[in-house]
């Protein structure tokens, strides 16, 4: 899997300039296709959408937007199945509604209202839809990484086929509890895959800046896990990546590990692209823009003769009209009632 | 457990260990040492070998992720119990047990139940020191949507035990090794809802009112035997679930009795004899006051090892008389 492959160095994934061209779809349907460019621009509409009320202050919790990096979360969801179990982390509107979240209820979620995934309680960084896998996001650094193990220890215990997931950054890849967890899955070979959208970045910080190697392969590598890079702005290779990984998993043969280069376009949090740039990120962005999953999704298709360029438009048009109008629905819903703050803290509603 | 046969308190934790592990297979337990003889005292005696190293899983050296793992099968069907042999060592995963377990239910919006046990205990005493003696129970039970129990009685280490598995919340379940030596002849187990639990009165009185958990509770009953040999009846209430907090046997017994005595063996600063207190001055008409309430602690510092120091760190049942004597003088302070 990770043959002819550095697990310390990225390569020339790292550069911007590289992978920019349409990316290949061989040994796909047109069908496979034509669904994740929708799932891309529904994702990306939604963030945009998200992005411009946050600008407008109608929306105040903080909101980490995904554009840029749509693609692994579109790429894992081809391959999970009923009863698996997904987590994720502050950015993880994308791994939502990649997986079938509900539009609606993500907009509600953000704006605090009673009919939001999670009934208005959570906001962006608190997530969960458990009917379609999603099992919460949290945004304190690396804390649902054991969590995830902890369910693929549940899942080893009930002897199933399915699998745990967890979506984390680079950043992440610093905490102890990454290292710990790790161990953990592998000491018990546990079926859990750990997924890193590394996107060069921890909020203002590039990665060249926090560790003395770009590529989170080696803790992979030192833990005994197998792993595989891919370039995280290619759904396909996205896909093909999870394909590997969920079936190895389900087979038994312990926790699997994939590195997805990718980047973000907007700051670390909020709508704006010149917020906390940092270090080198200004300068980067405009090359990172040209390497964007549609566009290269988009020129794979055109090539094969899947996509005329009024489709492409068609669905951006349809997926904005879906945001918008469940947009429009969740403004008007209602606020969580005042008896919400303490009859949830404890499960049976009682306080004592 | 042989009926008339008097039970241990490490054993009424092994037999509520071993009555989860018959009739709940989603219970599993998961921490450093389990497999060892000696980290968790005799609680856990061979619970590995009758129920399976499946069920009684030790560990890497990773309290954060083990308590996360915990977490993690907890919402995906389990009732694990994870097992921190020294309170101290629980830090390490505050983050599980403060940002996680305890938030979840609340920030998902009800929809997640978080049926973790996370069970710590206490070493207080033979020259362990700073890191090796710590309750911190206090701290733990400022923590809302975290249940703290803190049993002081034979019965209650396992009955509370078993109630603490079965609730659907997450349980930081606290013992203290100085306790394990208690013996009572135990009923069969039970099992009751930990959501009607709260303070018991241990012993009824009418003059004071003695109020602590866990091993000082025991410290607590024996003064008041030797009060009870002067005349004095002091009542003696036993906390046992301090998160959330039942109140009002707190206030009826002051109400009864006008003196009250917080007896804690953790420190004072923000500690729950303050926590005690409050309640109690909130509950309680001034009038009814015959002396300012009075609270016995940790001194606010670090454990020491020195054996003098340390014989002055721990408060001792004689001192706990001078100091119900002194909140029983005539004197309005």
């Amino acid at each position: 899997m990770a043959k002819n492959q550095n697990p310390v160095e990225l390569g020339d994934l790292s550069l911007p300039e590289k992978h920019r061209g349409p990316i290949g779809l061989t040994g796909f349907s047109k069908a496979k296709a034509v669904d994740w460019l929708k799932s891309l621009v529904l994702i990306r509409a939604a963030e945009e959408k998200i992005g411009e009320e946050f600008g407008k202050a109608v929306i105040k919790c903080p909101c980490h937007l995904v554009i840029g990096q749509e693609a692994p979360a579109v790429g894992l969801a081809d391959h999970i199945c009923k009863g698996d179990r997904v987590f994720g982390a502050h950015r993880s509107h994308g791994h939502y509604l990649a997986l079938g979240g509900n539009l609606h209820q993500l907009m509600a979620e953000v704006l605090g209202k009673e009919t939001g995934c999670s009934k208005g309680m959570g906001g962006s960084m608190h997530l969960y839809q458990p009917q379609v896998g999603f099992h919460g996001s949290v945004p304190i650094v690396g804390s649902t990484i054991p969590i995830a193990v902890g369910a693929a220890l549940s899942i080893q215990m009930d002897r199933t086929k399915n699998v745990a997931v967890s979506f984390l950054g680079d950043g992440a890849t610093e905490e102890g509890v990454f290292h710990e967890s790790l161990n953990f899955a592998a000491n018990f070979r546990l079926p859990v895959i750990f997924i890193v959208e590394n996107n060069l970045f921890s909020s203002h910080l590039h990665i060249d800046l926090r560790q003395p190697s770009n590529s989170t392969c080696r803790f992979a590598e030192a833990n005994g896990i197998p792993w595989q890079r891919v370039d995280g702005n290619d759904v396909a290779a996205a896909s093909k990546a999870c394909l590997i990984a969920t079936r190895q998993a389900r087979l038994a043969k312990g926790p699997q590990f994939i590195e997805m280069v990718t980047y973000r376009w907007r700051g670390h949090v909020g709508h704006r692209e010149d917020v906390d740039v940092g270090v080198k990120r200004k300068d980067d962005l405009n090359l990172w823009k040209k390497r964007d999953p549609i566009a290269r999704l988009a020129k794979g298709m055109e090539k094969k003769k899947w996509l005329k360029t009024e489709e492409l438009q068609k669905w951006k048009t349809e997926a904005e009209a879906a945001v918008h109008k469940a947009w429009d629905q969740a403004t008007l819903d209602p606020y969580p009632k005042p008896e919400a703050l303490l009859d949830r803290v404890y499960f049976k509603g009682a306080q004592g | 457990m042989i009926p008339g046969k008097k039970t241990s308190y490490g054993q009424a934790l092994r037999d509520g260990f071993a009555y989860l592990f018959k009739a709940y297979p989603e219970v599993f337990t998961i921490g450093q040492g389990l497999w060892s003889p000696w980290y968790v005292g005799n609680s856990m005696t061979d619970l590995d070998k009758e129920f399976g190293k499946g069920r009684v899983i030790d560990t890497p050296v990773a309290e954060l992720a083990c308590t996360g793992v915990a977490v993690g099968a907890a919402i995906s069907g389990k009732r694990p119990v994870i097992i921190h042999p020294r309170v101290d060592f629980a830090l390490l995963a505050v983050d599980q047990i403060v940002n996680q377990a305890a938030k979840w239910c609340h920030m998902l919006g009800g929809q997640v139940a978080v049926p973790v046990t996370i069970r710590a205990i206490i070493n207080r005493g033979g020259e362990q020191g700073a890191q090796h003696s710590q309750s911190l129970h206090s701290w733990f039970a400022h923590i809302p949507g975290l249940r703290v129990v803190m049993p002081a009685t034979v019965q209650d280490a396992r009955d509370l035990l078993i109630a603490s598995v079965l609730c659907d919340d997450p349980v930081m379940f606290i013992d203290d090794r100085w306790l394990y030596e208690q013996e009572e002849i135990l009923p069969p187990p039970r099992e009751i809802s930990l959501e009607s639990q709260g303070p018991e009165i241990r012993r009824a009185g009418k003059d004071i009112t003695l109020i602590s958990c866990s091993y000082p509770l025991q410290q607590c009953l024996e003064a008041a035997q030797l009060l009870g040999e002067c005349g004095i009846e002091a009542e003696v209430i036993d906390l046992r679930v301090l998160n959330p907090l039942k109140r009002k046997p707190i206030v009826d017994s002051v109400r009864k009795t006008g003196r009250l005595l917080a007896v804690d063996g953790d420190w004072a600063t923000c500690g729950m004899a303050a926590e005690v207190i409050t309640s109690a001055v909130e509950g309680v008409e001034p009038g009814i006051w015959k002396k300012a309430p009075a609270r016995m602690t940790l001194p606010d510092a670090p454990a020491p090892t020195s054996r003098v120091l340390e014989s002055n760190y721990y408060f001792t049942i004689k001192k706990i008389v001078e100091n119900a004597l002194i909140t029983l003088s005539e004197k309005k302070s």
